[in-house]
């Protein structure tokens, strides 16, 4: 259960409180999570306060990464406070585990915090309404909340502020006393309300981890093993200390297995600038060990994950009898897929500026989970977490790159060893060639058929590196989570199915990034069933209405394991066939479908996709031209993600996901070759860009009641399917290897 | 010692002439709404205009602004005291994400406006194509161009 009390203004609240403030805090333990957990003590997560001035300050405790998170969870309180949003301040909060998960990862920060916001807000609003009604010695029925003061049937009315002092004294509210707002009285949710750091955004004076600035700061530059696990061996800096404007070397001691989120060591160049850090770095000379990792080559390790897909592996998933229905049936078809590793390039690379004073470490970054900066900085460190405090700055973009504070350990690292505050900013160079990838996999798919081109047994092995080497290096097969994203999962009517999973070593680290195995699980599963639609010359759309199946709620119950959901039951969150059904038909619909003509090489093509327990369908359309030029016209989204707190938040994420996934579809390819990944930049790590990236991206969202669901990552993993069904459909060339661009030339 | 014009005031520099212009702005000016995304002028999130024309501030010496009139995302705003028509179409449409990238393409967007007040579809896809947005904006980058032009979207 949620719970909503009554909190003291202290420590880092007193900076956020003014004195005299009301300031109620609500639990924010998603419901799931508490009926499996004893609750050690009242933790509140989200904090909103009212000052005697009548400003309500509410505390933001996700990150800011574009998503819209910092404005709309506020926004939601407010609307249930009846609070009017133009008096309403929103303050970062920084690292604390009192706020419950700050980890803005995983598409679940509406999700897992809803409930505990509104019953945050409507538990201030009654706490304001009775305050009134006691000022005024009259039944608290009679008053009523309104825009920001309490207003009573005989028409007199009182602000906010003014009732501040009772409001303190009232006792909380149990939940069963709330009332929640009707839709048709929402002032704020549903109303595409503009996010607080707009103005910001568009003037450059958003201040992000690159920005962060603290007087007396200094500059660092870092050179690493350019082959992962390499350990430092010698350096000459002669060179480097001729370099006007630097001021020292430091050593950053190697990182010791498991890698999690340490610095991965290296040779720092502190300079009283960026440039002269950047310059010196050029001139310095650094001898690495040799490493286990230094055979690490792209093309041989893809055959390698290519042949274990297709041999028997570890069962993950079981249904019916496969083997048997292969041996009987008189039609199989096969294929093998593969998506390689990825990087997150954000348009910011990762950046932080840290401070060591007094035992203490203070630091200024883009991070995504301000609580693993504390963990990963007081374990580099050796002091307490407490002593860790991380103010969070915008994010250029995170894409789950930020989830990993590795550069903040390597700020307060250095800003220890020197004695002041360490800038750590990474290049473009770094960013691409120290990344936590994306993992490569391959797939193998296997379907028996019937006479109408329907499968009877489906095989899917996936063999992939297991982000769980993060924190195991010996971890060779995927996680719970890494097989419940739209793998083990797959909903659709099909009487015997089996899927398999690989093991692999990691030379490199891995990572979560943006929809994470759904990527490559989506590509392979939505690219298959649109072959098998193929092979039996039925239309995509109904051949994949057809293999859904009825309507019905499927539970899954994988091998050997529990089913992940994205942390939640399936009782609350259903693998609702019904609702993945709807949004095919209203993607089908919207993209005019039906009556589509396709001609030389120019077709639609469709994928359909449950993952962080939303429903996603995607309407591709494609043109290929002769030269095999690719252009993408046109990108249709339905979505099913429940409860909708901002829809046009929600439309950009998907416009945002279109772009993204054309990205990975079209571009994307980390290699490497003896253990050094090849790719350094833009150039050669392409993203899509305004002239390659869809033209237009319609973005449907189907009305609905639902639990709230993810919204910032599902829209990326049926892209690349769509995109390749399309242009199967346009050319004739069934895409089976990602990124596409290399493969059209004279289709 | 190196003259320039920084936003309409006078500037004068006499560190690194190699040191790009973008680090001179960040670093020493401290106007930080110019940023750095790649180094190599492969992204233009470090857009700013040097005597009127776009250019990629990390490509940009200090040796070569020498005499020229920079003016920065900071400059634009403050024209003025009034907000760019870029920068009012970009708010209307909503347009940024995370934001990052935006100076450098709202930079970018001032100066194709500036050139082509009417651009069409092809003429926004040539200004915009050198800046990379991340979060995948361009639909609306390009939606907010037309309604800053008054062209049709």
């Amino acid at each position: 259960m949620n719970r909503v009390e009554h909190v003291s203004r202290r420590g880092f609240l007193s900076q956020v409180f003014s004195a005299g403030s009301f300031i109620l805090g609500a639990k924010l333990l998603p419901l799931d999570a508490v009926a499996a957990t004893t609750v050690p003590s009242w933790q509140p997560g989200v904090f909103v306060g009212l000052s005697p001035s009548g400003i309500v300050t509410i505390v933001a405790h996700r990150s800011e990464m574009g998503t819209g998170v910092r404005t709309v969870l506020p926004m939601v309180i407010a609307d249930e406070m009846e609070a009017d949003w133009k008096r309403v301040k929103v303050e970062q909060a920084i690292g604390d585990a009192k706020y419950g998960s700050q980890n803005t990862d995983g598409s679940c920060s509406i999700r897992d915090f809803y409930d505990a916001i509104r019953q945050a807000g409507a538990s201030a609003k009654l706490m304001l309404e009775r305050s009134a009604a006691e000022q005024w010695k009259v039944p608290a029925s009679e008053c009523r909340a309104s825009n920001h003061e309490v207003i009573h049937t005989s028409g007199k009315k009182l602000g906010y502020g003014a009732l501040v002092a009772l409001a303190a004294k009232q006792p909380v509210p149990k939940i069963e006393e709330l009332t929640f707002k009707k839709e048709s009285e929402y002032r704020y949710i549903g109303k595409d309300v503009p996010m607080i750091d707009l103005n910001d955004l568009v003037s450059g004076k958003g201040t992000f981890g690159m920005d962060a600035e603290v007087p007396g700061m200094v500059f660092a530059s870092i050179e690493r093993s350019p082959v992962y696990g390499g350990k430092y061996k010698s350096h000459d800096d002669t060179e480097a200390r001729k370099v006007a404007g630097v001021t020292d070397i430091v050593v950053i001691p190697d990182f010791k297995p498991p890698h999690m989120f340490q610095a991965l060591g290296g040779v720092a160049v502190i300079a009283d600038s960026t440039w002269a850090a950047m310059q010196g770095r050029k001139k310095l000379k650094v001898q690495w060990e040799a490493s286990p990792h230094a055979s690490f080559d792209s093309d041989s390790y893809k055959k390698e994950l290519s042949d274990k897909a297709r041999l028997p592996q570890k069962v993950v998933r079981n249904v019916g009898d496969v083997d048997a229905e292969f041996g009987r049936a008189a039609k199989t078809i096969d294929a093998q897929y593969y998506v390689p590793h990825l990087s997150h390039a954000p348009m910011e690379p990762p950046a932080a500026v840290a401070e060591f004073k007094d035992g203490k470490v203070t630091a200024w970054t883009a991070t995504q989970n301000p609580q693993a900066v504390q963990d990963a900085v007081s374990a580099a460190l050796g002091i307490d977490k407490k002593d860790v405090i991380c103010n969070v700055t915008l994010l250029g973009g995170g894409f789950g790159r930020k989830s990993k504070p590795d550069y903040v350990c390597e700020a307060a690292i250095l800003s220890k060893k020197l004695g002041k505050p360490v800038k750590v900013a990474w290049s473009r160079e770094e960013d691409i060639q120290f990344d936590y990838y994306h993992a490569v996999a391959s797939m193998y798919m296997k379907a028996a058929v019937d006479g109408k081109g329907k499968p009877t047994a489906w095989l899917h092995r996936s063999v992939f590196p297991t982000i769980g080497s993060t924190f195991d290096p010996s971890a060779k097969y995927g996680q719970e989570f890494e097989m419940g994203m739209g793998w083990v999962d797959l909903p659709h009517d099909i009487p015997n199915h089996r899927a398999e999973n690989g093991p692999a070593d990691n030379h490199v680290r891995v990572g979560w990034m943006r929809a994470v195995a759904n990527i490559y699980h989506a590509f392979a599963i939505h690219s298959f069933m649109d072959e098998l639609a193929a092979s039996a010359g039925r239309d995509p759309v109904e051949y994949l209405l057809d293999v859904l199946g009825k309507d019905r709620k499927v539970l899954i119950k994988p091998e050997g394991m529990a089913y992940w959901n994205n942390t939640m039951t399936q009782d609350k969150y259903p693998v609702d066939t019904a609702r993945l059904r709807r949004v095919i038909e209203l993607a089908a619909e919207k993209s005019g479908w039906a009556n589509y003509k396709p001609s030389k090489g120019k077709a639609l093509g469709i994928a359909a996709h449950r993952s962080f327990l939303t429903y996603v369908a995607t309407v591709v359309e494609v043109e290929v031209d002769d030269r095999g030029q690719l252009k993408i016209p046109r990108v249709v989204f339905a979505v099913d993600a429940g409860k909708i707190m901002h829809p046009d938040r929600v439309k950009s994420q998907f416009e945002g996901a279109s772009v993204f996934g054309t990205s990975i579809a079209l571009h994307g390819e980390i290699t490497a070759k003896n253990g050094r990944v090849q790719q350094s930049n833009y150039h050669n790590y392409q993203v899509a860009r305004m002239n390659d990236a869809p033209y237009q991206t319609d973005v449907h969202i189907v009305k609905s009641d639902a639990p709230p669901a993810g919204v910032g990552e599902p829209g990326v993993p049926t892209v690349a399917p769509a995109i390749c069904n399309a242009i199967f459909r346009a050319t004739g060339k069934r895409i089976r290897e990602l990124p596409i661009k290399k493969q059209l030339v004279n289709y | 010692m190196i003259q320039l014009k920084v936003n309409g005031s006078s500037k004068q520099f006499s560190g690194d002439p190699e040191m790009p212009l973008l680090w001179y702005l960040r670093d020493q000016l401290k106007m930080k709404g110019t940023k750095f995304g790649c180094g190599m002028g492969l992204c233009g999130a470090c857009t700013v205009h040097v005597d009127g024309k776009p250019a990629r501030s990390c490509q940009t010496s200090m040796k070569a602004a020498e005499g020229k009139t920079i003016l920065t995302i900071e400059g634009l705003y403050a024209k003025g005291k009034q907000e760019h028509p870029v920068q009012k179409a970009w708010k209307q449409c909503a347009v940024p994400q995370c934001g990052y990238c935006q100076s450098g393409q709202i930079m970018q967007a001032a100066a194709l406006l500036k050139d082509k007040p009417k651009p069409n579809d092809k003429d926004i896809d040539d200004a915009m194509q050198g800046n990379i947005c991340r979060c995948g904006t361009y639909q609306r980058i390009r939606q907010a161009i037309k309604l800053a032009a008054g062209v049709q979207a």
